[in-house]
């Protein structure tokens, strides 16, 4: 690398390439923008959750039940524990569970897809059916069943995520694959003997990158909203590991709605403005990345 | 046509089995004991052991998977799904006097969101990029963003504890209550689940009329002197709801998913309530009813979607 400055270049309009277009379009998107801000505090901030706040389940037996105060941020729980160092701490599990279910259910998806799109015939069409009837099965009946009989936990709702989102991916990267199958430089790859393998990793995978950043994002906020769902309902991150969904559950009677509701408002908001942050970043990528923009 | 429905009939039967299969292996396959979990402590005296083992051999669980699939499935095309490890009734009775609470959720959900949807849908798409659009696209995306749980704890701060206009729980008022109390505690979690609803809905709505409005018939419309609001309302709108209808018909088993949340917030008795019950008690016959429940919607759900779409869309032929 050089020192030496580069001077800002003035793009010619007639020459942009795709990325710098859709770079271009995404910036002039507002509501997507802000969702990046949002997002990347938020992040920032479960991250740094260790250094910020207390430990999440450390008891302060002389503040139980006590409201917002310069001690306690968003006050106590029922045991003493700072709720803002909870909802800081759950932050991370969401996060996480987030991101690795998008991340499965993208991978699972791209193959499948990719594979369904390259072999055409039987292989296609039982493949498309599967995903067809995976995608119509509500999620959390299945996170219901399957950490009901297996027992909850992360590892479970990763899976389950994954599983049962990979079609919406699987869909994108067939069309890609698709239209792709005729261009002359895949069919140029394929008469020197290229293998299907090869054809996913050094022209399918980069040609669906875009459409699938734009189906994995929008997946994270889908799984986001799963694991909080099924901690709320008591099958997913299990106490006393903080969880959004589960600090919820733990405010779920009449009495603490009512009197302290410090208990049930950062963890609810918190799901809220995560989960439209990535949504509107979900959406601006899409209008960015499709040609002509929003319809 | 004809041939149609029964191949995907066929397929659906299939996909079915294959789906109880699953159910069924993951069930036997799980952690927790069923018969412990029934068995009163009080019994355990003494001969614990014994009466575990003579309870076991009752429910025909020291037998074989495949023996035991096999008779369940069984009882199971009779309409027998065995009973509740629970409450000792059978798993149709339990689940059945379920399905009339969750349907009249799911029904005023689904007749609240059409209506809202469709009003809202049509206004972005006519006010195309104003603030009209914005709104209805920022309302859509905190549809899906908002998690219902946290709206009904909000609802119920706001509407039942501070205010007392709106009860928190159940389908009634203990010991008395008319149609009008009914229509009361329906109010908070129906809006709620509409709302989730509505959001998805919206979308189509917006996106089928915009389509719409950019094709040649509605230019000749217009040219010909028709007002806006025929030409919106008469013409396109009419085309742009075909795909509405596989969407609703989509959309009713994520419903269902929304209504177990919904109904755990407001203890509204129906499946989905009875469904995370069944797996706090580790009642099995009850979560393997509920799901292959959950699976016959769905799998009907969709045949009925692609079978309407052909009946209202003349361009669309069946193979």
């Amino acid at each position: 690398m050089t020192t030496m400055k580069v001077p800002p270049q003035k793009a010619p309009a007639v020459s942009a390439s795709p990325r710098a277009r859709a770079v271009r379009r995404f910036r002039r998107n507002r509501l997507a923008v802000a969702g990046s801000a949002v997002l990347a505090a938020v992040v920032l901030v479960s991250l740094l959750a260790p250094w910020i706040a207390g430990h999440p389940n450390a008891v302060d037996l002389d503040a139980v039940r006590q409201g917002p105060s310069g001690a306690h941020w968003f006050g106590t729980d029922t045991s003493g524990r700072d709720i803002f160092a909870r909802t800081l701490h759950a932050g991370r599990v969401s996060l996480l569970v987030g991101l690795a279910a998008a991340l499965g259910a993208v991978i699972v998806g791209t193959l499948f897809g990719a594979v369904s799109g390259l072999f055409g015939g039987v292989v296609d069409n039982v493949i498309m059916r599967i995903a067809d009837i995976v995608m119509s099965f509500p999620t959390v009946v299945v996170i219901l069943v399957l950490a009901g009989i297996v027992g909850p936990s992360v590892t479970v709702l990763i899976v389950a995520i994954g599983l049962t989102q990979w079609p919406v991916a699987g869909r994108v990267v067939r069309g890609v694959t698709l239209s792709l199958r005729d261009r002359e430089y895949i069919q140029a790859a394929e008469a020197s003997g290229a293998n299907p393998w090869w054809l996913i990793r050094k022209h399918i995978v980069p040609a669906a990158l875009a459409p699938v950043t734009v189906t994995g994002t929008l997946a994270v906020a889908q799984a986001i909203m799963l694991e909080t769902t099924a901690s709320f309902l008591g099958l997913g991150v299990r106490p006393p590991q903080a969880s959004w969904g589960n600090m919820l559950n733990d405010a779920q009677n009449l009495t603490l709605i009512q009197t302290m509701p410090w208990l049930w408002i950062p963890p609810g908001i918190a799901i809220a403005v995560t989960v439209l942050a990535v949504n509107f970043v979900g959406d601006g990528l899409r209008d960015a990345v499709t040609p002509g923009g929003r319809t | 046509m004809a041939v149609y429905v029964i191949r995907r009939l066929l397929v659906n039967a299939l996909v079915f089995l294959l789906i109880s299969v699953g159910i069924f292996v993951l069930v036997r396959a799980a952690p927790g004991d069923p018969v412990r979990m029934m068995v009163d402590p009080e019994q355990m005296r003494g001969g614990g052991a014994a009466f575990i083992e003579a309870k076991r051999h009752e429910l025909g669980l020291d037998r074989s998977v495949v023996v035991q699939y096999g008779h369940w499935l069984k009882g199971a095309l009779h309409g027998d799904f065995g009973s509740s490890y629970v409450g000792h009734r059978p798993v149709s009775a339990v689940l059945g006097e379920r399905v009339g609470p969750t349907l009249q959720l799911m029904g005023a959900a689904l007749a609240i969101a059409l209506v809202v949807s469709v009003a809202l849908g049509v206004a972005a798409a006519v006010r195309r990029n104003t603030a009209v659009d914005y709104g209805a696209t920022v309302l859509g995306l905190a549809a899906v963003s908002v998690p219902p749980f946290f709206l009904g704890i909000v609802g119920i701060y706001l509407f039942s504890l501070k205010w007392g206009v709106l009860p928190s729980a159940g389908m009634t008022t203990p010991g008395g209550g008319g149609p009008a109390d009914q229509l009361r505690h329906l109010i908070l979690p129906g809006l709620i689940l509409a709302f989730v609803t509505a959001g998805p809905f919206t979308r189509y709505v917006r996106g089928g009329l915009v389509d719409e409005l950019g094709a040649d018939y509605v230019r000749t419309a217009e040219a010909k002197g028709a007002s806006r609001a025929r030409v919106v309302l008469r013409h396109a709108l009419r085309n742009s709801l075909i795909p509405l209808i596989t969407v609703v018909m989509y959309q009713i088993p994520q419903m269902l998913a929304g209504a177990v949340v919904i109904e755990q917030v407001f203890a509204w008795p129906g499946m989905g309530q009875l469904a995370v019950s069944s797996i706090e008690q580790h009642d099995y016959p009850v979560i393997v009813g509920f799901a292959l429940y959950v699976a016959i919607l769905v799998l009907l759900c969709n045949l009925i979607a692609d079978v309407l779409y052909a009946v209202v869309d003349p361009r669309v032929s069946l193979r």
